[in-house]
């Protein structure tokens, strides 16, 4: 049985038409653009409807879906365990946060615990996976401004020397299916965490030559500042998270507020944004992979023997009370969470994930109004979404 | 923070009408959450997003699920008047409970860094009393899940400034995410048809008892 | 064609001669530019060959295209949605012969993991003629670039008459395939059934 449902209401129609906004009774036509599904900017498959007046802006609707696959409903028909690699295409840039945020909700639902060297190995890999996604948005951004391809290169090929180590440690270079419930899968092959080390001493010196090279840019300053700019009462009330809310000076990193795993042993400072324009983005992305690898090479040295299991959880036929339960970290495209609802048996009565690329997507028509289309380009390149995350 | 039977008390002492109950929840974390009527559960959200102890200033997740409608059947011993004798006889009860629609809200404070507080909101029944009011207009954040409800789920959301499909395609007739929604029939050829894509198929070809799997 | 030998030493003398035939196989198939179209996850495995540590521009792809007008290939990367299916087949409308086009990664060949998706289509192949799938999820930079090898080869034995001749050669290969449309389950029509002819199976019993 279905409902029907209604089309479009008619006032929606009106107020997206093109001459819905024309006040100067000049007889003026505003111009309706479609970018996308298929453009060189829009990070994926994502539409924007958006009339213009001239170059500015007047009104921005994005339309997605375009990527939907069906996760949720599929994770109802598959037992906890086999959701795991779905989570890894959610944001497939960073396989290794989606898994542990999962694991984290499962683990809150069902009461378990994870061991001391899963833990730290846990905070390494996701420390890893959050410097992978800000090297790859900063390209992708350089890009979008205009630089083709180079920055985009400098950038992939530190994301190369990450994907080798989680290559060596599991089995895969993108979908790494790595978290388990209780633990992680497989332990660190010999040689690793001297092969990580080695990155991670090796990454400041990227940086200070990609900064150079952006922060230097008199184009690159010129295109962000001031531009796309986000006020803080409006990101807290649109549920913003991740580096977008922290440009716009609100303090709240998950990592620090809330904190799951061992977080509270790594003292780092989180850095916050003055006017929440682009240029605030890029350089929140900049300091927070400066703080990433203070984290890590803390933990590296850190690191301890033991299981990465816990050995008395119950894994196999893994049917949790029936309860429910919300499990979020600090991704990092913002805050990423799993809402579970468990009726006893093998698999899910509900599987929510909370998209953080989604949500931060609710004032892209409020930061794009008035900018010219060029803008929207770089405001959507540093808003960070990733299709998988937004669809599902 | 307050426990949720105070942030209970103080939304029934606030809130004229509001009818608030709490959920328990059997999971080891806890979270037990609140649920309001519909009629005023616009109210009691922005109580809870300007109260000075609360500050609950960000809707973190906007969800929906599906409580389908459940029988229950009972075997009662039932005295009855059989040919004049009054005898036991056995008799099956069948307990019809309609089911719902909800919508889930997971509250936190940025302001006060505090939370999770759990909002749930009951519709009518699944077929046209699916008519909810919009927390759009307290959070702006539940714009887009809220328009994801609609779409997946099918309740509309009364205040809310958009309401269109949100994933599927404008056009699309049915609700995907409920539990009774059938898949249609765009199965591959399959060759050894099993288990689950039998039973699919079944359902689309029950002439020939599914042998020829899904469109070919 | 031309006896081996002979062409060894002419070749050395510095005279090179070919057919007409190689000729034009080779010049299509060492620049096939692709365009820019990746769906999902394959996606970045597709610009990571594209970039320096798996070049692809050293096999003639050095540039993608954004326009498919101006493209030869296609690179379905990722998994092709219901909603996304006419756009797809409507670019493909859009490029202009010879054109290719490469199912990348489980998702493009036969919906993948989300087979059991009611938005996923399953597999590409459905609507428009591929030539090259290439299985993986994802598949790594090293697996695409053995398909555009692959492709290459394909290309390479292509004749100018007779079976074998590429479809732009063919009068009557379509060139242009109807765009499905979304309909109110599911798209109209689910599949092609000129392009997309699966084998049915009849069982003993």
């Amino acid at each position: 049985m279905s409902v029907h449902s209604p089309t479009v209401p008619a006032d929606t129609r009106a107020r997206l038409s093109p001459r819905a906004h024309d006040d100067s009774g000049l007889g003026n036509e505003f111009l309706e653009v479609s970018m996308g599904p298929q453009h060189p900017s829009t990070h994926g498959v994502f539409r924007m409807d958006v009339v213009l007046d001239g170059e500015r802006i007047v009104k921005l609707k994005p339309v997605f879906g375009y990527l939907h696959r069906n996760h949720e409903k599929i994770a109802e028909a598959t037992t906890y365990l086999g959701s795991m690699p779905y989570t890894d295409r959610l944001d497939y840039f960073c396989s290794i946060t989606n898994n542990w945020a999962y694991a984290l909700a499962v683990e809150k639902l069902a009461g378990l615990n994870v061991p001391e060297r899963a833990e730290y190995i846990r905070i390494i890999t996701a420390e890893l996976t959050r410097l992978l996604n800000h090297t790859c948005l900063l390209g992708f951004l350089a890009q979008d401004m205009g630089a083709l391809g180079t920055p985009l290169m400098y950038a992939f090929r530190e994301r190369e020397k990450i994907l080798d180590l989680f290559e060596a440690l599991t089995g895969a270079r993108m979908m790494c299916n790595y978290m388990r419930f209780g633990g992680c899968r497989v332990d660190l092959p010999p040689g690793w965490i001297e092969q990580a080390a080695r990155v991670v001493d090796g990454y400041p010196r990227f940086l200070e030559e990609f900064e150079r090279l952006l922060t230097g840019n008199e184009i690159l300053m010129a295109r962000t500042q001031g531009v796309g700019i986000l006020p803080a009462a409006l990101a807290v009330n649109a549920s913003i998270t991740g580096p977008m809310l922290r440009a716009s000076g609100v303090d709240y990193d998950l990592r620090k507020t809330d904190p799951y795993g061992i977080y509270g042993r790594f003292p780092f400072r989180v850095p916050l944004g003055a006017q929440g324009d682009v240029y605030d983005r890029l350089m929140i992305r900049l300091l927070e992979m400066g703080e990433s690898i203070k984290i890590l090479k803390q933990a590296i040295q850190e690191l301890p023997g033991g299981p990465i299991v816990d050995p008395k959880a119950k894994l196999r036929a893994f049917k949790p009370k029936a309860g429910e339960a919300y499990g979020r970290i600090e991704a990092p495209k913002g805050e990423l969470g799993f809402y579970l609802i468990s009726d006893g048996s093998a698999n899910p009565y509900r599987y929510r994930v909370r998209p953080p690329s989604l949500i931060n997507l609710t004032i892209l028509e409020d930061m794009c109004l008035g900018h010219t289309i060029a803008d929207v380009v770089v405001i959507l390149g540093s808003v960070d979404i990733v299709l998988g995350e937004v669809d599902r | 923070m307050e426990s949720l039977e105070e942030i209970k008390a103080r939304v029934e002492a606030s809130v004229t009408g509001a009818a608030v109950e709490i959920v328990p929840n059997d999971a080891p974390c806890q979270q037990r959450s609140l649920r309001v009527g519909r009629e005023k559960a616009r109210e009691v959200a922005e109580f809870l997003r300007d109260d000075p102890r609360l500050r609950l200033d960000y809707a973190s997740n906007a969800t929906g699920v599906d409580w389908p409608d459940t029988v229950t059947k009972q075997k009662v011993k039932v005295k009855k008047q059989i040919n004049g004798v009054e005898q036991e006889v056995e008799e099956t009860l069948e307990e019809r409970k309609p089911g719902c629609l909800e919508a889930v809200y997971h509250l936190y404070s940025m302001a006060l860094k505090q939370g999770p507080v759990i909002l749930r909101v009951r519709t009518a029944d699944r077929m046209q009393g699916v008519h909810l009011p919009s927390l759009t207009p307290v959070w702006r954040g539940a714009e887009f899940q809220e328009r994801e409800i609609y779409d997946l789920y099918g309740i509309v959301f009364d205040g809310h400034p958009d309401l269109r499909r949100l994933l599927m395609w404008e056009g699309y007739r049915h609700h995907p995410m409920r539990k009774d929604f059938v898949e249609p029939d765009d199965y591959e050829y399959e060759p050894t048809p099993h288990d689950e894509v039998l039973e699919k198929a079944k359902a689309h070809y029950p002439a020939d008892g599914g042998t020829q799997g899904g469109t070919a | 064609m031309i006896d081996e030998g002979l062409r060894n030493e002419l070749s050395k003398q510095g005279v090179v001669v070919t057919g007409f035939q190689d000729l034009y196989n080779w010049g299509r198939k060492n620049s096939l530019w692709p365009m820019q179209f990746g769906l999902a996850c394959c996606a970045i495995e597709m610009i990571a060959t594209a970039m320096a540590r798996f070049d692809l521009s050293r096999f003639g792809s050095e540039v993608f295209r954004n326009s498919p007008r101006q493209s030869d290939l296609m690179i379905v990367a990722g998994t092709v949605t219901k909603k996304m299916a006419p756009q797809v087949v409507r670019l493909y409308n859009q490029m202009s012969e010879p054109k290719y086009v490469i199912a990348m990664g489980a998702c493009a060949i036969s919906g993948g993991p989300f087979k059991q998706g009611y938005n996923v289509l399953k597999g590409i192949d459905r609507f428009i003629p591929v030539d090259v799938h290439i299985p993986g999820c994802p598949p790594r930079p090293e697996a695409l670039l053995h398909a555009l090898i692959t492709l290459q080869e394909k290309i390479s034995k292509e004749t100018f008459t007779g079976p074998g001749r590429p479809r732009h050669l063919d009068p009557n290969a379509p060139s242009e395939f109807p765009i499905p449309v979304c309909g109110p389950d599911d798209l109209t029509p689910p599949s092609n059934p000129e392009v997309w002819r699966p084998p049915t199976m009849v069982r003993e019993d």
